[in-house]
């Protein structure tokens, strides 16, 4: 039983805030000309300014402000005229300035709303508070403590290759109710991101991290509850199991008369728990002000109606005009949505062919099962989306039958080009002249009293047999719908 | 040679570029003065005689295949706030004693670019914060006109080493007064070019907001030279104005027909003693005499200066002075663990003033106090900005002190506030981000004292005006000629 559905069972609803951080992809660093690139020999992507080296100046990488447009774009969010960075002072040493550029009230993003959907199709919504930029810390390896943490450790190494690498960090209001819309909240952002190219989003990478907000009320109720922050989630599988073992613990806490207090959980994979890592009171003070060292940014309102004009479609928008348009399941159309240069290819088959369904057939099926056992991808492969139509054409004026089709695609694969060149080169188009298809139907009858013994007898299901010796006989090329028919004629 | 120590930084160019003299001769006699007179100054915290002999060797070579260089040769103290590749940067600092820079500050670069040569890295207030250089953790720098007197602060060892003819131009700079002030002190032009104008890249942050790089030179000619060498964008610092730099180049004039010179309406000279008043009433008269008309202007936020000044710079300093935690790089003093780490070599790296500053501006930025103090101080800087622009309708440079007294005895202010009033006639400038000049302006014996010390006149222009200013200034210089009147008692005669 999940969280929620334990929570519901309760009484209970939980109430989920997702915030993340998401390392952009750019050539360099937030500030410096450093290269941005994950690994690496340790400390061998580093400079004066992202070791925060004495009189090392930031200087702001134009293409992670454009990134960070562009996703605010994506999800409505309303982009400022002005917006700055601001010092974050914490000491670790991890980070080399021991304050992490940020951004405090100003953000380059403000509001704007995620639309996702859930397996089922349901479509849900997800207010963001805003997206802002900072930049990455250094990563520490702690020797000897035991659980990889700081205190108690014998020595701790520091890479600064992450140092300075641009971050964005998106916060959520707390829209989401139960574990799966945060995993699904989490896809919706990762395949924008995605599609924009501002990010790889790779989890494993430490491209996206992401904690959770998770509260509990009584159903019904409209106060939130006193909230955990859970952090340490390293998969969108462990965002799954974390929150739902939260909510379980904080519904199992206030039934049986307890309280939840604020705090910051981290999630322990092994055990499958959440254990408290520091309560409120030991909160930071950070001292937020604004960076001298950065002039405010202006963006432009023109800078911003070119960027909205060159975005592409939003999922969300995708996702509904296959759903609801093209007719696709959630499961194509999410299978395509993942795999943006599929849907593109799948997108061009449509346009031509006007036939969402025969293309998502061929692109999802016989395609990626090609792509699959050659390794090259759909898009890189000889069969154009143009051809994808001529064969899907084909299809439609009953000109070849579905066995042809499939023959056909595995030559366009090896290079055979034109489906309609290779049908009227070869004389492949389907045989449906009823004088013809007869002509097959009665040898076949002839040649099998067996079989129509037994179909007279009522073992019908023989018929199978009778088409496919047809079929066999036609060298494929007979309309199967017409052999069928002709045959359950001839032998009533 | 000597007559070359004893030259300007355009003679030396000059007498280099025209293969009178080789930047290698000059650069062997300036490291034997320095040799001979640093025991008595201690201007610099390490020399580099080494390097300077290599980029005079350098310069040579670039002179005899044809260039002409505007720093040809010049030998150059350059602050040991500023970076430069493969030499010791300590901002004067238990904290940096030991650390040795991979880069080069950009301003620094242009200057070894355009010929100077680096003589040594000299002292100043640990992270440039003082007015007297006392706050040295490194060493004691002494003013070449009396020893038992202070050189002024921060850049108190570029002041006395270009004094004591020990750098033809020192590299300073200014944050509420750090270039002004020690020139005041030292019988020097100290210029501190219009926020923006003269790239940070490293310069070791004290308050970002507010240091200016600037030179100190004994002419207001020498300074036009090495403000142009230094001045314009810097893609490494994101604060630098892109924006031209005009030049100094040209004639510059002769008098100061229809140039008006506001007079503060604030500034009470009568505040300073009878002697200094009737010394800088006389400045303003001499500048009427040379054409100029004096206007009265209002500067009625100037009087906040000081408290807005104390706490924005410290709130950015408490910020800019985090990196030194002993992890990567500097002092360390080991504890049992990284917090004690932090806590035990921050307790031994840092001098008094620096705690002080950093306790200050932790505090104006704590949350609950953030509004009362950073967000106020921020709004009073822009009305004392606001105030510069409206007085300067009425005017072109405003004229006024640039301390309020000569050069003190060293532990004369023992107090932190009576050493943070040395900053009251330079601070409201730099909160408005000015071009700002002190240029010598007289001599007076102060009471106690045995010898005449120099005082400064302050000149401020609007945003961006050096050229008006080091004009108007250059006039003015050349028209009293008041730093010739005394020798400095080390460093030998003018
Ligand atoms: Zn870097």
């Amino acid at each position: 039983m999940s969280g929620t559905t334990g929570a519901a069972a309760a009484g209970y609803e939980a109430v989920i805030g997702i915030e993340c951080h998401v390392e952009l992809k750019t050539q360099t660093k937030m500030f410096c000309g450093c290269l941005n690139e994950f690994g690496g020999e340790p400390n061998t992507k580093v400079c004066p300014v992202c070791l925060g080296l004495p009189g090392a100046l930031p200087v702001p990488n134009l293409r992670a402000i454009e990134h960070m447009i562009r996703s605010g774009l994506a999800f409505e969010a309303a982009i400022p005229a002005f917006s700055k960075f601001d010092r974050k002072n914490y000491f670790y040493p991890d980070m080399p300035k021991d304050y992490q550029i940020s951004q405090y009230d100003m953000p380059l993003t403000q509001g704007g709303v995620v639309r996702y959907w859930l397996e089922d199709g349901t479509i849900k919504e997800c207010r963001l508070v805003r997206i802002h930029l900072e930049e990455d810390t250094g990563k520490s390896t702690h020797a000897g403590s035991g659980d990889g943490r700081i205190a108690g450790s014998a020595y701790s190494l520091v890479d600064f290759n992450r140092a300075g690498v641009p971050l964005m960090e998106c916060v959520s209001e707390p829209d989401i109710r139960s574990a799966e819309e945060a995993v699904a909240f989490l896809e919706a952002l990762k395949r924008t991101f995605v599609q924009l190219g501002v990010s790889d989003v790779k989890m494993e990478e430490g491209s996206l991290r992401c904690d959770a907000n998770v509260s509990i009320r009584p159903i019904g109720a409209h106060e939130l509850g006193t909230k955990t922050e859970i952090k340490n989630m390293n998969s969108f599988r462990s965002v799954q199991r974390a929150i739902d073992s939260e909510i379980a613990r904080q519904v199992a806490l206030v039934t049986s008369g307890g309280r939840v207090i604020q705090e910051t959980r981290g999630w322990d994979e092994v055990h499958a728990t959440t254990h408290s890592m520091r309560s409120k009171e030991e909160a930071h003070d950070y001292r937020y002000f604004p960076d001298p060292d950065l002039p405010p940014l202006e963006v432009s309102e023109n800078t911003v109606g070119w960027l909205r004009v060159e975005l592409p479609e939003s999922v969300i928008r995708r996702f509904t005009r296959y759903t609801g348009e093209y007719g696709l399941n959630v499961q194509q159309a999410t299978q395509l949505i993942d795999n943006p240069s599929l849907a593109e290819y799948f997108d061009a088959c449509v346009a031509l062919s006007e036939n969402p369904a025969q293309s998502v057939n061929f692109v999802l099926g016989d395609l990626s099962r090609l792509a699959n056992e050659t390794g090259v991808a759909i898009y890189a492969s000889p069969v154009v989306p143009k051809h994808v139509a001529e064969l899907i054409a084909l299809l439609d004026g009953k000109t070849i039958n579905s066995k042809i089709a499939k023959d056909l695609l595995e030559r366009m694969w090896s290079g055979g080009g034109s489906p309609k060149a290779i049908v009227e080169r070869e004389g492949l188009a389907q045989t449906s002249d009823p004088g013809a298809v007869a002509k097959f139907v009665d040898q076949v009858l002839a040649a099998n009293g067996d079989a129509v013994a037994q179909y007279r007898a009522g073992k019908t299901n023989v018929l199978g047999f009778l088409v496919g010796q047809v079929m066999k006989a036609s060298g494929g090329k007979a309309d199967p719908a017409l052999v069928q028919t002709m045959m359950t004629q001839r032998l009533a | 040679m000597s007559d070359l120590l004893r030259g300007t930084a355009v003679q030396v160019a000059a007498a280099v570029n025209a293969r009178q003299a080789s930047a290698l001769e000059v650069t062997e006699a300036m490291l034997a003065h320095v040799e001979g007179v640093e025991p008595g100054v201690g201007a610099y915290l390490t020399r580099l005689d080494e390097s300077a002999r290599s980029h005079a060797a350098r310069v040579d070579r670039r002179v005899r295949s044809g260039e002409s260089l505007p720093l040809a040769g010049v030998p150059v103290a350059v602050k040991d706030n500023m970076c430069l590749d493969g030499t010791r940067t300590t901002a004067a600092s238990k904290i940096l004693a030991g650390w040795v820079s991979p880069y080069t500050a950009t301003a620094v670069q242009r200057i070894i670019d355009a010929g100077g040569i680096p003589i040594g890295k000299s002292n100043l207030d640990e992270f440039a914060m003082g007015s007297s250089c006392e706050n040295s953790a490194l060493g004691i720098t002494h003013n070449p006109y009396d020893p038992t007197r202070v050189p002024g602060g921060s850049s108190g060892g570029s002041a006395a080493a270009v004094a004591a003819h020990e750098a033809t131009i020192g590299l300073g700079s200014d944050t509420g007064g750090s270039i002004r002030e020690p020139a005041a002190f030292c019988n020097l032009v100290g210029f501190k070019p219009t926020y923006g104008r003269i790239s940070r890249y490293g310069l070791i942050a004290f308050a970002s907001s507010l240091d200016q790089i600037g030179p100190l030179t004994r002419t207001v000619a020498d300074a036009a030279l090495a403000y142009e060498v230094m001045a314009g964008y810097d893609p490494m610092d994101s604060t630098s104005v892109q924006r031209d730099v005009e030049t100094t180049g040209k004639p510059l004039p002769g008098d100061l027909t229809g140039v008006r010179v506001g007079i503060v309406r604030e500034f009470d000279l009568a505040k300073l003693g009878a002697e200094a008043a009737s010394l800088y009433q006389r400045a303003y008269g001499d500048l009427q005499k040379l054409g100029a008309d004096l206007v009265e202007v209002a500067l009625p936020t100037a009087e906040y200066g000081l408290a807005t000044y104390y706490l924005i710079a410290p709130a950015e300093c408490s910020s800019n002075l985090s990196r030194f935690d002993g992890i990567r790089y500097g002092l360390r003093v080991e504890g049992d663990d990284v917090t004690q780490t932090y806590e035990q070599t921050r307790a031994a790296g840092f001098g008094p003033e620096v705690k002080r500053r950093i306790l200050i501006g932790t505090h104006a930025l704590s949350s609950g106090y953030y509004d009362a103090y950073y967000v106020r101080a921020q709004k009073a800087r822009t009305l004392i900005a606001r105030d510069f622009a409206k007085a300067f309708e009425a005017c072109d440079l405003i004229a006024c002190p640039a301390a309020s007294t000569p050069a003190f005895e060293f532990h004369a202010k023992s107090d932190p506030y009576s050493m943070y009033l040395m900053d009251y006639y330079t601070i409201p400038m730099s909160l408005a981000g000015l071009p700002a000049l002190s240029v010598p302006c007289g001599w007076i014996t102060p009471a106690g004292g045995t010898v005449p010390m120099p005082m400064g006149l302050q000149l401020t222009g609007p945003l961006f005006a050096e050229r008006a200013l080091l004009g108007a200034a250059h006039v003015y210089e050349q028209a009293t000629r008041h730093a010739g009147a005394h020798a400095p008692q080390i460093g030998g005669a003018r």
